[in-house]
């Protein structure tokens, strides 16, 4: 009997989520995370290659056997030190990484069956830590008496505080908002990443010392030049996208029309859900769409819903294998009642005749031959034109680079999109004394790749400080 | 937080708060504003910077109760502190030299103007001032005005003070009369800042607006802000605040300004009734 138990290979540990119907209704967070029995279970299942290749999968080359191993043998405290070694967010990351394309996408277990969670691994280490309430403080090399301005709170601007304070080195995060977090507090929902965890983050990175000064818009506030007058010896800029795409069709004006960042900032960073309790209003749809297919549409669609709507529906122009959004997003959203409409696009919006959103008038699609990003070309289908109704519209169609801060700061040398231009294997700008990194100088990516350049920066920061430009 | 230094209400509905926020006192030019947030459960609110100190560190915003965060904003006394204050955005207005300037101010534009008026006049300008009210009692800053201007007009809706009427009327005037005006600014309500420019358009002189659209983040990352501006989409927190009145698309404006006008009552109400019940 011993014996059989033990040859039984171990399926993929499912992780404990909400009920479909119940959370659609709710903002708390969907899956549960995994208990320690079955962590250690899920764990089990590594086969502990000697050649690993999910940590070639990782952007950050987390030492994932190692981790695993530990929670194996329930050394939590173990576990999570390993992770933290290479991630400083590995609470955000086992939440919003897209594992499927990165390290369970290169895990050998999954050429044939079901690739070792890591990501929900990853997760309970972190969630466990957390939990112990009481986070291990490393120790900081001694002042060095250099002083570092980070302009941005996202995952980058963190990932560089949280190296550089390390390093001996005095760091103050300036960060437009009244909460630090970026992205991890403005955009992602709180079902999906709840807002105490980015909180208990940047509580960490006070007791390492960063000091954060909020309400600060570089470029408006304060100006880089003037950072440096005031004895800053270092910048980095890590300010995010933070330009919203419209479609520039007509009735874009319409009241229901939305982009995802107002949308999403709304109902996140303004708690626009708890309305009336918090005072910024948002107009709760009955009948909702989204444009894109990324994990920005997959938020706003489940937030409509759990606004109230009847019903939501994602256009998109190409199909669902074009579709970027994480796996687990799409998943998540149409097990909740997200319908999809597939290869159709907007041709303009149509008002009630009182400046109010009533319907969008569409076009079907058909794919083409693949264009510069791979993809095959969405292609309009003539005559194929439909209307339908919806009373609230998001447009999650993407983000631009937001000029604020680049207009006012001209040495500063920017792509044909207005994109920062940042060296690949440092991100120094072309202005000197200033890096810069995450979704201004990729558009808009993942938090993991922000966190990557991040660290790629601190290090090179570091030795500018320590050896010169 | 930032520091409430001084707490006034100027008229009925009408209030002045100075805050302590020296970096944005620093940077404060004409025509510029920033964004509050009184507390966690605020939202976030542009007002125009009235007034500025360097020396003090201090900035002094005007503003108007309409709904529940001014309400609470309201409520705050000398000595009291807000949660956010971000600033300055916006694009300042744009001071030079260009002969007679009317500047014209409504409600909280009265105050709102005074920078522009001031600078405009200091540039080597000629300043016409127009302010108006629906009635005597809602007027304020009189003098401080006539001390920038070079003429002060008052109007009040009722006739209670001065002449019966609106800007409107005292803009035609100046139009059919001698003198020859090269610009107009102007600031207050929506319907106010429309009429202005309807009037001015007919004589052909250029009308600068200060669109007040509803915002979020107030430096362009949302775009709830957007307004039409010679058939074209412009974010009013990073294009503006500054338009050709000439060219705005008032209807889409006014349209969306009402966008919550029923989620705002619903909050108030809902506000007001939690209050009364703490106080009895
Ligand atoms: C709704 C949504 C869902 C997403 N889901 C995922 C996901 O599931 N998985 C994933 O990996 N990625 C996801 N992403 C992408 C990911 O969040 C970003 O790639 C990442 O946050 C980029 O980090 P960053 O540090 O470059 O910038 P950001 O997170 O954008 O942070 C930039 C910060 O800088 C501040 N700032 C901007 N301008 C100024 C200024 N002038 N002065 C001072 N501060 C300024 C901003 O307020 C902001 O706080 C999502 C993005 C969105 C919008
Ligand atoms: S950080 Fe992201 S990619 Fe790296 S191991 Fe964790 S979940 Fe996978």
């Amino acid at each position: 009997m011993e014996q059989k138990a033990k040859k039984e290979k171990v399926p993929r540990q499912p992780m404990p989520e909400q009920e479909p119907k119940v959370r659609a209704k709710n903002f708390q967070e969907v899956p549960l995370g995994y208990p320690p029995d079955i962590a250690m279970r899920e764990a089990s299942r590594c086969l502990q290659c000697k050649n690993p290749t999910c940590r070639t999968g990782c952007p950050v080359e987390i030492d994932i056997p190692a981790f695993i191993n530990r929670i194996k043998e329930g050394d939590f405290k173990g576990a999570i030190a390993k992770i933290k070694e290479k991630n400083a967010l590995p609470a955000v990351c086992g939440r919003v990484c897209p594992q499927e394309v990165q390290c369970e996408n290169n895990c050998i277990l999954g050429k044939k069956g079901e690739p070792v969670a890591i990501g929900r691994l990853e997760r309970f280490s972190a969630d466990w830590e957390r939990a112990q309430g009481e986070v291990s403080i490393p120790e900081k090399e001694a002042p060095t008496g250099k002083r570092i301005a980070v302009v941005g709170s996202g995952p980058s601007g963190l990932t560089v505080a949280g190296d550089l304070i390390l390093k001996g080195h005095d760091v103050t995060i300036f960060e437009a908002f009244q909460i630090p977090g970026g992205v991890l507090v403005y955009g992602i929902p709180e079902f999906r990443l709840p807002k105490a965890i980015v909180a208990a983050e940047v509580e960490y990175m006070k007791k390492l010392g960063v000091k954060f000064q909020c309400d600060m818009v570089v470029g408006a506030t304060v100006s880089i030049d003037e950072l440096f007058e005031q004895g800053y010896d270092a910048v980095y800029i890590g300010v995010g996208a933070g330009l919203p795409a419209f479609m520039r069709i007509p009735g874009e004006n319409l009241i229901g029309v939305y982009s995802a960042n107002e949308y999403l900032t709304r109902s996140n960073l303004m708690k626009a859900y708890l309305f009336p309790k918090y005072d910024t209003p948002i107009i709760r749809g009955k009948n909702v769409v989204v444009f894109g297919a990324g994990n920005v549409a997959m938020d706003s669609a489940r937030t409509a819903l759990r606004l109230g709507a009847e019903r939501v529906r994602i256009i998109y122009r190409r199909s669902r294998e074009e579709m970027p959004a994480r796996i687990e997003e799409l998943h998540h959203a149409e097990q909740e009642g997200v319908e999809l409409l597939l290869l159709a696009a907007p041709l303009n919006f149509i008002g009630d005749g009182d400046g109010r959103l009533k319907g969008v008038r569409c076009q079907r699609m058909e794919l083409g031959e693949p264009d510069e990003s791979g993809r095959r070309r969405p292609e309009p289908i003539k005559g194929s034109e439909f209307e339908t109704e919806c009373d609230t519209a998001v447009i999650a169609i993407g983000a631009g680079a937001n000029p604020l801060l680049t207009k006012k700061t001209p040495d500063i040398q920017l792509n044909r999109r207005g994109y920062i231009i940042a060296e690949p294997e440092t991100g120094k700008t072309t202005k000197k004394g200033v890096w810069a990194g995450g979704d201004i100088v990729t558009g808009q990516a993942t938090v993991i790749l922000a966190m990557g350049a991040g660290r790629m920066v601190a290090n090179s920061i570091h030795n500018y400080l320590t050896l010169g430009w | 937080m930032y520091k409430i230094l001084k707490k006034q209400e100027l008229v009925p509905n009408i209030h002045l708060v100075k805050f302590l926020a020296p970096a944005i006192a620093k940077k404060a030019q004409p025509g510029q504003f920033v964004i509050i947030t009184v507390d966690e459960k605020g939202e976030r609110i542009p007002l125009t910077i009235a007034d500025w100190d360097k020396t003090e560190g201090s900035i002094t915003v005007v503003f108007m109760e309409v709904g529940t965060t001014t309400q609470r904003f309201a409520l705050l006394n000398t000595g009291d502190s807000i949660d956010s204050l971000v600033g300055p955005l916006g694009i300042p207005a744009h001071i030079e030299k260009v002969g007679t300037v009317v500047c014209v101010g409504g409600c909280y534009g009265i105050a709102a103007i005074m920078p522009i008026a001031r600078a405009m006049k200091e540039a080597g300008n000629k300043v016409i001032s127009i302010i108006e009210a629906r009635s005597k009692y809602l007027l304020f800053w009189e003098d401080e005005l006539k001390s920038v201007s070079d003429q002060l007009i008052v109007t009040t809706g009722d006739g209670s003070y001065a002449p019966q009427g609106w800007i409107p009327d005292q803009l035609t005037q100046i139009f059919e009369g001698e003198e020859k005006v090269d610009l107009i600014f102007a600031i207050g309500c929506t319907f106010m800042m429309k009429l202005a420019s309807e009037t001015s358009k007919p004589f052909d002189i250029k009308t600068i607006v200060h669109l007040n659209s509803i915002m979020v983040d107030g430096t362009g990352m949302c775009g709830c802000c957007r307004v039409l501006v010679g058939g074209e989409t412009k974010f009013a927190c990073v294009d503006g605040p500054e338009f050709d009145g000439h060219q705005v698309d008032w209807d889409v404006l006014l349209s969306r300004q009402s966008g919550y006008q029923d989620l705002e009552i619903q909050s108030l109400q809902n506000w007001e009734s939690r209050n009364w019940r703490r106080t009895k």
